[in-house]
């Protein structure tokens, strides 16, 4: 079942207007060939509209789709041989497990043995061997995930998109579905674009992971790097929990509240910048002072048990509130101050990131 | 009081408030039980004791015998169940597009299009089917421009016979088709035509291998309740039919307001019924009687 060569999918200058709403902006995208790639933003953002352009069901107003260099924009959604799965699932409540995922192998002129063979093959990679008998409506929702997912990939198609595969699961489901999507595709490799609105599925599932807002794409990187590097605070915002402090440059240095900071990279960047500070990133700071460390005093405003870690709401001196995240080990709940004492907070210089300040909301 | 006796005592209470329940419920449905049986029962039960009973008044089976024996009465119920049948072809031949097309529209657009499909509803049958009387006469409007226009030379007969009973019946019994039909086909979930269409379906394989079977409950649904109200019918082939078109309930109309038999007008009916109870079992086996009756059973 494994694909041969999973094509190159690439998006250029695909745009698409409802009357005189920009859904899609002149879009570029580059996904490599057995690459997993997600669509992540906002709803409303146009991430599923490009998924469906690439699926076919939307037509671009203008642009190009290539798959493997053969240009697709023009070809209907049953000629694409491309896998899908469905938000709702979309199964056929009208045949039972085997006639849905045997759906695309009847298409193609499959049948008897082999036929009969390749959908146990699907079943067993889903996990969900010896179920081909039964009917749709006795299925749990994760049972009919792993059915259409079983159904999208029989028919060995070189390219998968996902349209919020797991948003109808519930949480502890969705994360071992997730983990469980990662694995399928590491076996079979193929091309894969999932949408979601869920960054923490973004960032367990993909290699690269395309940030949209508002029609365009705000930034397209691997997890990591989209995470500590986030080009735009709506990227910041977006991924992970974050605070913003406007700091400025003074005699060539930048500063917050006066106090000079130390960066990783010096920001080539003019006039006020944010400091973007995420909660797990910044410690509580004990006495002792190290030389290369940036210092924030608070007081604290509140402090959150929240089983794996604490949050510590710390209301900042100048103002600013920042969330600061510590284990929950009993030497680090320890060292946490009282509500309303002062709090010194470090943020190392290897975790400082500088946005240009683009004049979102705070 | 110790938790043991309170535990005790709400028992005691809780089960009077279920039985109390129990009989509200029971309450409320007593007067639908009591039409039911006035109007039901009491008259089918009289309808099967008066076919059951011989001009002398002893019980006998000879009017059940008579239609047996009697080639015309054979004719009869023969000629009831193919023009029925018939009707429903068309019905569904005329229908199913028809709400397909409805269903495609957008919902407001499609609501305007059944209210026109309802229409009709608002006229008595009488009305209607001397309006076909009219219109499909020997010099009727239809005749008249057919010839007019050269589609055809001489007057067409199409009235006074089956045809005009067919085009009748199903006129009058398309919006039993059309609505349910309708219903069923707006529950079918557009994403499963957009999978199949993924899954490398043409338009064409996905409505035959997805539509159609989605659609089925409701024009099944549709199509035996047509068939049904057809088998019944009894202004439109006495109009419509010029005396050829006899059917079930002319020949007890018959039976009943010339020879005065009513022994003979109640085996017809109650056969009648009995043939209609038989077919819908059947249909509700050979369909599940959840995908007809009670919409999903996905």
């Amino acid at each position: 079942m494994a694909a041969d060569a999973a094509p190159p999918i690439a998006v250029r200058g695909i745009g698409k207007r409802y009357g005189s709403v920009v859904a899609l902006d002149d879009v570029d995208l580059d996904i490599r060939g057995g690459e997993f790639v997600t669509l992540l933003g906002p709803s409303g953002s146009g991430k599923t509209t490009l998924l469906m352009v690439i699926a076919g069901f939307i037509r671009p107003g203008h642009g190009s789709l290539t798959f493997g260099g053969a240009e697709m924009v023009r070809v209907p959604p049953h000629r694409r041989n491309l896998g899908m799965v469905f938000q709702n699932h979309a199964l056929f409540p009208h045949m039972d497990v085997a006639g849905n995922v045997g759906f695309p192998l009847r298409l193609r002129g499959v049948k008897g043995r082999e036929a009969a063979a390749r959908i146990a093959q699907a079943l067993d990679l889903v996990r969900l061997g010896g179920f081909g008998a039964r009917r749709i409506g006795e299925l749990s929702g994760g049972q009919r995930q792993r059915v259409a997912i079983a159904r999208a990939i029989v028919f060995a198609p070189r390219i998968l998109l996902m349209d919020e595969p797991l948003s109808a699961l519930d949480k502890q489901l969705r994360e071992q579905m997730q983990i469980e999507l990662r694995r399928l595709h590491g076996m079979l490799g193929m091309t894969t674009v999932c949408v979601t609105h869920d960054q923490r599925e973004a960032l367990t599932m993909s290699d690269r992971i395309a940030v949209i807002e508002r029609g365009r794409i705000a930034q397209v990187d691997p997890p990591q790097r989209l995470y500590e590097h986030p080009a735009t605070r709506f990227v910041a915002s977006f991924i992970g929990e974050s605070a913003f402090l406007r700091v400025t440059k003074q005699d060539g240095f930048w500063s917050l509240a006066g106090r000079r900071l130390h960066l990783a990279a010096p920001a080539d960047l003019s006039g006020p910048c944010l400091l973007m500070l995420r909660p797990e990133r910044l410690r509580i700071l004990a006495a002792s002072d190290a030389a290369e460390v940036n210092v924030l005093e608070g007081i604290v405003e509140d402090v959150v048990y929240q089983g794996e870690s604490v949050l510590v709401q710390v209301a900042l001196a100048e103002g600013s509130r920042v969330g600061v995240r510590a284990g929950s080990a009993s030497g680090a709940m320890a060292a946490i101050p009282p509500r309303g004492a002062p709090v010194r907070l470090a943020l190392d210089r290897a975790d400082t990131v500088l946005l240009a300040d683009d004049g979102g909301a705070s | 009081m110790s938790g043991r006796a309170a535990a005790a005592a709400n028992r005691a209470a809780l089960l009077r408030d279920a039985r109390r329940e129990r009989m509200r419920l029971f309450g409320l449905g007593t007067p639908a039980l009591l039409l039911v049986i006035v109007l039901m029962v009491i008259p089918v039960g009289w309808l099967f004791w008066l076919s059951a009973l011989a001009d002398d008044g002893s019980l006998s089976a000879v009017n059940y015998l008579r239609l047996v024996a009697l080639p015309s009465y054979r004719r009869i119920l023969l000629a009831t169940f193919e023009i029925s049948a018939a009707a429903t072809v068309l019905c569904v031949a005329l229908g199913y597009p028809l709400a397909y097309t409805l269903s495609l529209l957008p919902e407001r657009l499609a609501n305007l299009c059944l209210l026109g499909v309802l229409m009709p509803f608002w006229t008595s049958i009488l009305v209607r089917t001397y309006a076909w009387l009219v219109l499909l006469q020997r010099h009727g409007l239809v005749n008249e421009w057919g010839m007019r226009l050269g589609l055809w030379q001489r007057p067409l007969e199409l009235v006074h016979d089956v045809t005009g009973t067919l085009i009748g019946l199903v006129h009058i019994m398309l919006p039993f088709l059309v609505l349910p039909a309708y219903g069923s086909m707006r529950a079918v979930d557009r994403e499963c035509l957009r999978a199949a269409a993924s899954l490398g379906a043409a338009p064409m394989q996905a409505f035959w291998r997805v539509f159609l079977p989605l659609s089925l409950p409701g024009v099944l649904a549709g199509a035996l309740m047509v068939f049904i109200l057809c088998l019944g019918s009894f202004v439109t082939p006495a109009m419509l039919g010029g005396g050829k078109v006899i059917m079930v309930a002319n020949a007890i109309a018959t039976d009943v307001q010339i020879f005065y038999n009513w022994g003979a007008a109640s085996a017809l009916g109650a056969v009648l019924l009995v043939l209609t109870g038989a077919i819908l079992w059947a249909a509700a086996r050979l369909a599940g009687s959840e995908r007809l009756f009670g919409g999903h059973g996905g």
